[in-house]
C-alpha cells in the first residue's frame, strides 16, 4: 500500500508521520503515534470508544482515514490532560463512579468535552442524547450522566475558551453520524 | 500529632475506585495496548462452512508470503489436547468443522496486515455435512452425529486416549450433558392442586459484548517457561488447565492479567484462540499477540445459554404452591462450555426461590452446529426466573390473589432449609418484596393499569414484579472456593494488599482495600493492591458467582486482623497499656475509649522494622465454613450466604407498533450490608440495563448455524437515552458470615428484569409473551394474535 506523509497537530504537538493511505486515524494514533488511550471497540463507528476531536469536533477515529488528518488539529484523551475542562470531566467521572471496566471511558470523556463545549449546561436528557453514540456495557450509563452533569457545575454559561470551543453554535447532540 | 481521634467508619460510604483516575485519563493499558518487544501478530482462519469434513488444507502460499513466520494447522501440533468443559474439541480442528467459528489454521506474522493477507492465501477444501440447527432435530433418531467416533485425531494419537475426552472417543448421540433433580412427589403435589399451568418459555442467544475485545500474548523464555498476558477471570484454574492442555508443568506457567475491558462471565473458560496463540509462540520462538476484531468477538466468544424451558406448576386456592416440574432443552452448540452447566443454578430457583414441596427437574444439553454458550452474569438464573416468575403471576391471577400477596405467602424466611438443602441463614426476600412494592406503588398501579387495559388509546401502561435468589457467599463448585491474601506493611504505615481476587471493573480491589483500612484505621491512600500475577498472588478460584466481596473480602479481613493484633500488642508493650484498650484510627494508635493518641503508626512500624524483626507480612486464606458440597443428586448447601432481590418494572406498550418502553425499574436488594455505596449502585444500575437489553433489544440472530448480526450495528445494545428511571433500595440483613455483614451482588440486578418486564407487558395488555426478546415485531404479532382470538 502506498504511503503518504502528513503533518498535523496532535494534542498541541506538531507531528509528521508517513502512513499507508488506507490506514485509519485510530490505527495511526495507536500504532504510529503510540497513544493507546483511544480504544478500538468495533471499527465501524458504532461504539464510540475511539472518539477523538478533529479541529475540536468529536468523531469516531476508526471511520477517519489517517491521511485526512493532514493540516488538522487532533485531540485525544491524552491531550485532555492539559485542558481544564477535560480534567474537570475526568475528575467528575472518578468521583461519580462512572468508571467500571473503563474501556469506554476515554471515548466518553472526549465526547463529554465536546458536548459541554457546545452546551455548558445541558439537561440530563441532552446529556443522554449527547453520549448516545458511545456504548458502555458496565455502568448502565447512570453514573456517566451524573458525572457529566457534575462537571458542568461552576461552568460559565457561555462556551469555554479553548481549542475548538470558540464561536461554535450551541447544539445538543453530537457531530457523529 | 492530633490529641484525640474518634472512630470513623468507611463502611457504607461512597468510595471512588482506586483504578478510576488511570482509566478516566486513558492511561490504563489493556491487553490491546500492551506490546512485547519482538512480538509477532497472530490471526486465526475460521471455517467458512457450518458443518463439513476438512478434505484438504494447503498453507504453502501463505507460508511463502514475506513477513510470515509460521502457519499452523492441527497437523503441525500433534501434541494438542482437547479443551472445554467436556474436553470435546481441539483448538485447531482436525478432520471436521462443526460451526462457522471453528479454527482451521493460524498465522504468526510481522504485522496484523501481513497475518490477515496470509489467511486469505490458505486453501481449504470442504465436504459439507448436514446441518443441525435445531436441538429438537439433534435428538431425532438417526440424526447426524456432531461428535461421531472415532475422530481423525484419535486414530493418530492413540496414546492420548487416556484423556477420555469426547474429542478422542466421540459420542454415540448428540446429548452433551443431562441434569436430573427430584424432591418430594410431584404427582402427589399435582393431586393437591386447584390450579395447574404448563407452558413453554423460549430464551434466546445473547452475548457479553465486553467493550474490550478478547486478546492474549504468549511468550516462552529460554528455559521453556510460558508467560501469558491474559484477560482470564480465573487465573489459577487456567494455569492448571493450560498445563493440562499443553502437557506442561503448571509451575512453568505464569499468568499476568492486564486490566480487563469487561468480563461478565465470558472469561471463565479457555477458548481455542488462547492455546493457538501459545502454539504460534512455540512454533516461532517469538512472543505472539493475538487480539480479536469485533466481528470475531461476536462469532467466537461465548453466548448466554439459549434454553427451551417447559414449566408445569400448581397451587391451591389459598395460594400455597404445590409442585413444579421442569424440562429444559439447552442448545449446547457444537462444543461444551459452562453454558451447559447452568442447570446447577436454574434448579435452585425452581426449588428454592419460594417454598415448593415437590419438584422434578430435567435438562438435556444437546449438540447442534450453532455457537456454543458459556457462562454469563446470572448463570441460567435469568432463564429460570423468566419462567418461574411468569407462572407466579399467572397462578395468582387464576386464584384471584394479588401477585404480591401470593409471593409473600410462599416466600422464604431466614433460617429456612429448603428440600434441596439450601440453608438461608440471612434472607430478606419478604422485605425485598414489600419494599419494592411500596416504593413503586405496585398494588395501586397494577389495579389502575388493569382498569385501563380495555379503555381507548394505543399507549398502555404496565407494572410487573419478579424476585430472585442467587448465591451470595461463594459457590461450592470446585474442590476449593477459597481465596488467599498476603498483607505487607512497610515502615511508613502503608499497606500492600496482595490478593488472589481478580478485578474486572466491578470494583473488588477498592472494596478489599476498604475492608483492610477499616481494620487498620488507615486512609485508602495508604493501600496498594496487587492482584494480577499468578507468580505473586496467592491462590483464588476466580472472579465469578458474585463471590469476590464475600470470599476475598473475608480473606483480606483475616490478614488485616492479624496485622492489627500484632501492631496493637507491640504498641501496648511500648506504652505500658493493655492491647484490648487500644484501637487503630487515622494512622495512629489510640486509646479506644477516649480516642487519646498514644503514638503514630508509622513511628511504631519503623521501630518494629528496625529493632524487632517484626515480620510484618501477614497471610490468610479464607474458605467458607465447612459445609456439605451438593451430593450427586444436587442436594446440599452451595453457598455460605444467599442474595435476594425484588425488582418492579414499569413499561409503556404502544399497541399500534409493539414498541415497549421501559419507564422505571424499582429494586430492593438484600445485599447483607452495603460496603461501598458508589460501587454497589454502579453494579445494580449496570445490571438493570444489561437485563433491559436481554428483555427488549439484544439478540444474536443465528440462522442455520450462521450468525447474521456480528456487529453493534445490528446487535442492539441499550444506549444512554433508552435507560429507565431507577430507584434502588438496599435491604441490610447483616449476614453473620459476610465480611462486615455483606453478601455478593454482582449478578443479582440482571436476573429479574426480563421476567418482571413480561409481567408488566401482561399487566398493560393482557397478553403474555413467553419468548424473548420483546421486540416490537414480536409484541405486535402477539397483540394481534390475541385480538384475532378474541374476535
Amino acid at each position: 500500500m502506498s504511503q503518504q506523509a502528513i503533518n498535523f497537530t496532535l494534542n498541541g504537538v506538531p507531528t509528521r508521520v508517513s502512513v499507508p493511505v488506507d490506514m485509519s486515524a485510530l490505527e495511526m494514533i495507536r500504532n504510529v503515534a503510540g497513544l493507546t488511550g483511544t480504544k478500538y471497540g468495533c471499527g465501524e463507528g458504532e461504539c464510540g470508544a475511539c472518539t477523538i476531536l478533529l479541529d475540536g469536533v468529536s468523531l469516531n477515529s476508526c471511520l477517519l482515514f489517517a491521511v485526512e488528518c493532514d493540516g488538522r488539529q487532533l485531540t485525544t484523551i491524552e491531550g485532555l490532560a492539559s485542558d481544564p475542562l477535560g480534567l474537570r470531566i475526568e475528575k467528575a467521572f472518578v468521583e461519580a463512579g462512572a468508571v467500571q471496566c473503563g474501556f469506554c471511558t476515554p471515548g466518553m470523556v472526549v465526547q463529554a468535552k465536546q458536548l459541554l463545549e457546545q452546551n455548558p449546561h445541558p439537561t440530563r436528557e441532552e446529556i443522554q442524547r449527547g453520549i448516545e453514540g458511545n456504548l458502555c456495557r458496565c455502568t448502565g450509563y447512570v453514573k456517566i450522566i451524573d458525572a457529566i452533569e457534575a462537571a458542568t457545575k461552576d461552568l460559565p454559561p457561555a462556551p469555554l475558551p479553548g481549542e475548538g470551543g470558540n464561536g461554535r453554535s450551541l447544539r445538543s447532540g453530537t457531530n457523529k453520524e | 500529632m492530633p490529641e484525640t481521634i474518634q472512630r470513623d467508619s468507611l463502611i457504607g460510604k461512597r468510595i471512588t475506585k482506586l483504578d478510576a483516575p488511570e482509566k478516566a485519563s486513558g492511561k490504563t493499558r489493556y491487553i490491546q495496548d500492551l506490546d512485547v518487544q519482538g512480538q509477532l501478530y497472530g490471526k486465526i482462519l475460521r471455517s467458512s462452512r457450518v458443518h463439513a469434513k476438512i478434505k484438504r488444507i494447503d498453507t504453502s502460499k501463505a507460508k511463502a508470503l514475506p513477513g510470515v513466520h509460521a502457519v499452523i494447522t492441527a497437523a503441525d501440533v500433534p501434541y494438542q489436547r482437547p479443551i472445554g468443559v467436556a474436553k470435546d474439541h481441539f483448538p485447531l480442528k482436525t478432520d471436521r468443522v462443526r460451526s462457522t467459528r471453528d479454527e482451521i489454521a493460524a498465522v504468526a506474522a510481522e504485522s496484523e496486515a501481513i497475518a490477515e493477507a496470509a489467511l486469505k492465501l490458505i486453501e481449504v477444501e470442504y465436504e459439507d455435512l448436514p446441518i443441525l440447527a435445531d436441538p429438537y432435530d439433534s435428538l431425532k433418531p438417526g440424526a447426524p452425529l456432531i461428535h461421531p467416533e472415532p475422530h481423525g485425531a484419535s486414530a493418530k494419537h492413540d496414546h492420548l486416549k487416556q484423556a477420555q475426552g469426547i474429542a478422542y472417543l466421540g459420542k454415540p448421540d448428540n446429548v452433551a450433558m443431562t441434569f436430573d433433580y427430584a424432591q418430594g412427589d410431584v404427582a402427589a403435589g399435582e393431586r393437591e392442586s386447584d390450579v395447574v399451568f404448563e407452558d413453554t418459555f423460549t430464551l434466546h442467544y445473547v452475548t457479553h459484548c465486553c467493550m474490550g475485545v478478547s486478546g492474549i500474548i504468549a511468550e516462552f523464555d529460554s528455559s521453556g517457561n510460558l508467560l501469558l498476558y491474559s484477560n482470564t477471570q480465573v487465573p489459577f484454574l487456567h494455569k492448571r488447565e493450560f498445563a493440562e492442555i499443553l502437557s506442561m508443568d503448571p509451575a512453568r506457567i505464569r499468568i499476568i492479567q492486564p486490566p480487563i475491558g469487561g468480563g461478565f462471565g465470558s472469561k471463565l473458560d479457555i477458548y481455542p484462540f488462547e492455546p493457538i496463540c501459545v502454539y504460534l509462540a512455540k512454533a516461532t520462538g517469538r512472543p505472539v499477540k493475538l487480539v480479536f476484531t469485533r466481528e470475531e468477538e461476536f462469532l467466537a466468544s461465548p453466548t448466554r445459554q439459549p434454553v427451551i424451558l417447559t414449566l408445569r406448576s400448581g397451587c391451591k386456592k389459598d395460594g400455597t404452591l404445590t409442585f413444579r416440574t421442569v424440562n429444559t432443552l439447552h442448545d449446547n452448540g457444537a462444543y461444551t462450555s459452562w453454558g451447559a452447566t447452568t442447570p446447577f443454578v436454574m434448579m435452585q430457583t425452581i426449588s428454592s426461590l419460594y417454598r415448593v414441596p415437590h419438584c422434578l427437574y430435567h435438562t438435556k444439553a444437546v449438540y447442534t452446529n450453532n455457537p456454543y454458550a458459556g457462562s454469563f452474569r446470572g448463570y441460567g438464573n435469568l432463564q429460570a426466573t423468566f419462567a418461574v416468575e411468569q407462572h407466579m403471576d399467572m397462578m395468582a391471577e387464576a386464584i384471584g390473589m394479588d401477585p404480591l400477596d401470593f409471593r409473600m405467602k410462599n416466600a422464604q424466611d431466614p433460617g429456612e432449609v429448603t428440600p434441596q438443602g439450601m440453608h438461608f441463614k440471612s434472607c430478606g426476600l419478604k422485605e425485598c418484596l414489600t419494599t419494592a412494592a411500596e416504593m413503586s406503588g405496585y398494588r395501586e398501579k397494577f389495579k389502575i393499569n388493569l382498569a385501563n387495559r380495555d379503555k381507548p388509546g394505543h399507549i398502555k401502561r404496565g407494572i410487573g414484579m419478579a424476585s430472585m435468589l442467587h448465591v451470595g457467599g461463594g459457590a461450592k463448585i470446585y474442590p476449593s472456593d477459597g481465596c488467599g491474601t498476603i498483607l505487607k506493611m512497610d515502615d511508613f504505615g502503608s499497606v500492600t494488599l496482595i490478593t488472589g481476587a481478580s478485578e474486572i471493573g466491578q470494583g473488588s480491589e477498592t472494596v478489599l482495600a476498604q475492608l483492610v483500612c477499616e481494620e487498620l484505621g488507615l486512609p485508602l491512600s495508604a493501600v496498594r493492591v496487587v492482584n494480577n500475577d499468578t507468580e505473586i498472588t496467592p491462590w483464588d478460584v476466580g472472579v465469578h458467582a458474585s463471590r469476590t466481596t464475600f470470599i476475598a473480602g473475608n480473606s483480606a479481613i483475616g490478614a488485616a486482623k492479624k496485622a492489627r493484633s500484632k501492631i496493637l500488642a507491640a504498641a501496648a508493650t511500648q506504652a505500658g497499656l493493655n492491647a484490648d484498650d487500644l484501637d487503630l484510627r487515622g494512622s495512629h494508635i489510640v486509646e479506644a475509649k477516649s480516642g487519646t493518641v498514644v503514638m503514630s503508626l508509622s513511628k511504631l512500624l519503623r521501630q518494629l522494622h528496625f529493632n524487632d524483626k517484626a515480620e510484618l507480612v501477614m497471610t490468610s486464606f479464607y474458605y467458607e465454613p465447612p459445609s456439605r458440597h451438593q451430593d450427586k443428586h444436587f442436594k446440599g448447601d452451595v453457598s455460605a450466604a444467599y442474595a435476594w432481590a425484588t425488582q418492579v418494572v414499569e413499561v409503556e406498550v404502544d399497541t399500534d407498533t409493539g414498541i415497549v418502553k421501559m419507564l422505571k425499574v424499582t429494586g430492593a436488594h438484600d445485599v447483607g450490608r452495603v460496603l461501598n455505596r458508589l460501587g454497589i449502585e454502579g453494579q445494580i444500575e449496570g445490571g438493570i440495563v444489561m437485563g433491559q437489553g436481554y428483555a427488549l433489544t439484544e439478540e444474536l440472530m443465528v440462522e442455520n448455524g450462521i450468525v447474521r448480526n456480528p456487529g453493534f450495528r445490528d446487535y442492539k445494545l441499550v444506549t444512554a437515552p433508552e435507560i429507565p428511571e431507577m430507584d434502588v433500595r438496599f435491604i441490610e440483613t447483616m449476614d453473620g458470615e459476610g465480611p462486615q455483614g455483606a453478601k455478593g451482588v454482582g449478578e443479582a440486578p440482571a436476573i429479574c428484569i426480563a421476567a418482571a418486564t413480561a409481567n408488566a407487558i401482561h399487566n398493560a395488555t393482557g397478553v403474555r409473551i413467553m419468548a424473548l426478546p420483546f421486540t416490537p415485531e414480536k409484541v405486535y404479532r402477539a397483540l394481534h394474535a390475541a385480538k384475532k382470538e378474541a374476535a
